[in-house]
């Protein structure tokens, strides 16, 4: 069952693969306090393959959040087609339930889809201890720190069994090590059960050590101005000779986006 | 809010010294008991007519309660209504917001023509009065609800019950309970006109008939003793709903604990 959000003039349908997204000529913009309209994403088309990882990096306020959003049926496109199966968002804010302990937070998409209680804790409960969350099962989230908290969001986000996971900077609030052990855990889980991935990140390396292909957008309007293919096996370490070689590459268009 | 005997000292300080002049000053200046007994005298009265002031204060606390508890359901489903339902928001918000105008001696009369001369009524008197802080509380809880938070909602599939069984009713319970806090600050003020403005049976019937009588009746100090119980009982039930605010809702007030 795929998800359809057309634009309001008509255009040519985006074609579809299994599990995946596909954006065609897609143009959005969005009203500041006084009305006018400010551009945020302006003809960009991608298209993500089933179980494919793809990296989208560029600069703030390029519109990367309004790309997960239309990919996630939230907004709909001013111009171009967007075509995508189920997806799951994960925000930038984790918007935790304040009332919710960690474990019910995780297994909400359980509980919404119908199931009981005591089984959407034991699903949840399973990969608390992947993502070093044991002992948290109880803590609401008022209580966890900010990284607790990102890895909470993220397994909402996983166990809500959709085919597309939208990930809006999704590892940010965490330090370094944190942040290399869920790389890592992200990438075996992955490989264990693929699924199909849009991240949105600022961070170059972690784009190069997660994605299959990185996309670099222009400052805000946002435009695909770059495609970077990461043919490296994995794990991968954002320190390895290739992987510094193609976040030379990346930031190098960045920054040739910035200036132009 | 801690149940340390400590937190006390303050207020009990200051009812002492609020006390002490107001002693002083009926003392010095020779005023009639009659216009405004000493505190001595009302204590003495408070001793003496135990059993009397414990029997209508029993009768009085049943109606507060009762009163309230109606108040409380009666103003959740409204508001519950209200906020589910922009038409019933127009049809009946203004009227809630015109029944606290309405003097309660206008109503009294058919209440006790429909319901007899029983507790009824005067529940209904007290629900009037307490039901508009719930009302407006709980519609403003209801819509706290971050917009985002219900966004993320609906990427997980949930359905519009969903979205107000996991987001908004828990958000709204915090702010029941704040309103429920104001309607008993007026909910005992408003047994006391439920009791003097609708008759009963038997010479006593509640403090308010009480202070009443006992006003007409030149017995000043009584019914400042009666006054007095009142006043402990508006104090042990604000704080009781504090505690009963604590339990239902901890998350609500995570700030507040931790610098307590």
């Amino acid at each position: 069952m795929a998800v359809q959000t057309t634009s309001p003039v008509p255009q040519q349908q985006a074609s579809l693969a299994e599990s995946g997204v596909v954006l065609e000529g897609v143009a959005r913009s969005y009203r500041d306090r006084r009305g006018v309209p400010v551009p945020a994403l302006d003809g960009v088309s991608l298209r993500v393959g089933s179980g494919e990882v793809l990296a989208v990096v560029g600069p703030s306020g390029c519109g990367k959040t309004t790309l997960l959003e239309l990919i996630c049926a939230l907004q709909r496109p001013d111009a171009g087609n967007v075509a995508s199966s189920p997806a799951a968002l994960m925000p930038q804010r984790d918007l935790l339930l304040p009332w919710l302990s960690a474990l019910d937070n995780a297994g909400l998409a359980l509980r919404i889809a119908g199931h009981s209680r005591a089984r959407a804790r034991a699903r949840a409960g399973e990969l608390f201890a992947e993502l070093g969350l044991s002992g948290f099962e109880w803590a609401r989230p008022d209580e966890l720190s900010g990284g607790m908290r990102q890895r909470v969001a993220f397994l909402r986000t996983l166990l809500s069994g959709k085919p597309v996971l939208c990930l809006d900077e999704p590892l940010s609030a965490l330090d370094a090590i944190t942040r290399g052990e869920l790389q890592n855990w992200l990438t075996g889980a992955l490989l264990r059960e693929p699924r199909t991935v849009v991240l949105v990140t600022h961070d170059v390396e972690e784009a190069i050590v997660l994605a299959d292909r990185v996309l670099v957008l222009s400052p805000r309007p946002g435009r695909v101005i770059a495609e970077i293919a990461v043919e490296l096996p994995r794990p991968r370490r954002g320190t390895d000779p290739a992987a510094i070689a193609l976040r030379e590459r990346a930031m190098r268009a960045l920054s040739e986006g910035a200036s132009r | 809010m801690s149940a340390r005997p400590v937190r006390f000292v303050p207020a009990a300080i200051f009812a002492l010294a609020l006390l002490a002049a107001w002693e002083l000053y009926v003392d010095a200046a020779g005023v009639d008991q009659l216009v405004l007994p000493a505190p001595h005298a009302m204590f003495a009265q408070l001793w003496d007519n135990a059993g009397l002031l414990w029997s209508n204060f029993t009768i009085t606390a049943r109606e507060v309660v009762l009163g309230l508890a109606l108040a409380l359901v009666a103003g959740f489903a409204v508001a519950v209504a209200i906020h589910l339902s922009p038409l019933l928001r127009r049809a009946i918000y203004p009227h809630a917001v015109g029944s606290q105008a309405v003097p309660i001696a206008v109503v009294a009369v058919p209440l006790c023509f429909w319901w007899g001369f029983g507790i009824f009524p005067k529940l209904l008197v007290i629900a009037l009065i307490c039901f508009f802080p719930v009302v407006v509380t709980t519609v403003d809880g209801l819509a706290s609800v971050d917009p985002d938070q219900l966004k993320l909602l609906r990427t997980l599939d949930a359905s519009r019950l969903q979205a107000f069984r996991f987001a908004e009713l828990p958000a709204a319970i915090p702010a029941a309970l704040s309103g429920a806090r104001i309607a008993l600050a007026v909910g005992v003020i408003g047994a006391f006109i439920a009791e003097t403005s609708t008759p009963s049976i038997g010479p006593y019937a509640g403090l308010g008939r009480q202070i009443t009588s006992d006003l007409t009746a030149l017995q000043t100090p009584r019914a400042y003793a009666a006054t007095t119980v009142l006043f402990a009982f508006a104090v042990a039930c604000f704080y009781s709903l504090t505690l009963i605010e604590h339990r239902l809702a901890p998350w609500a007030h995570k700030a507040k604990g931790e610098n307590r």
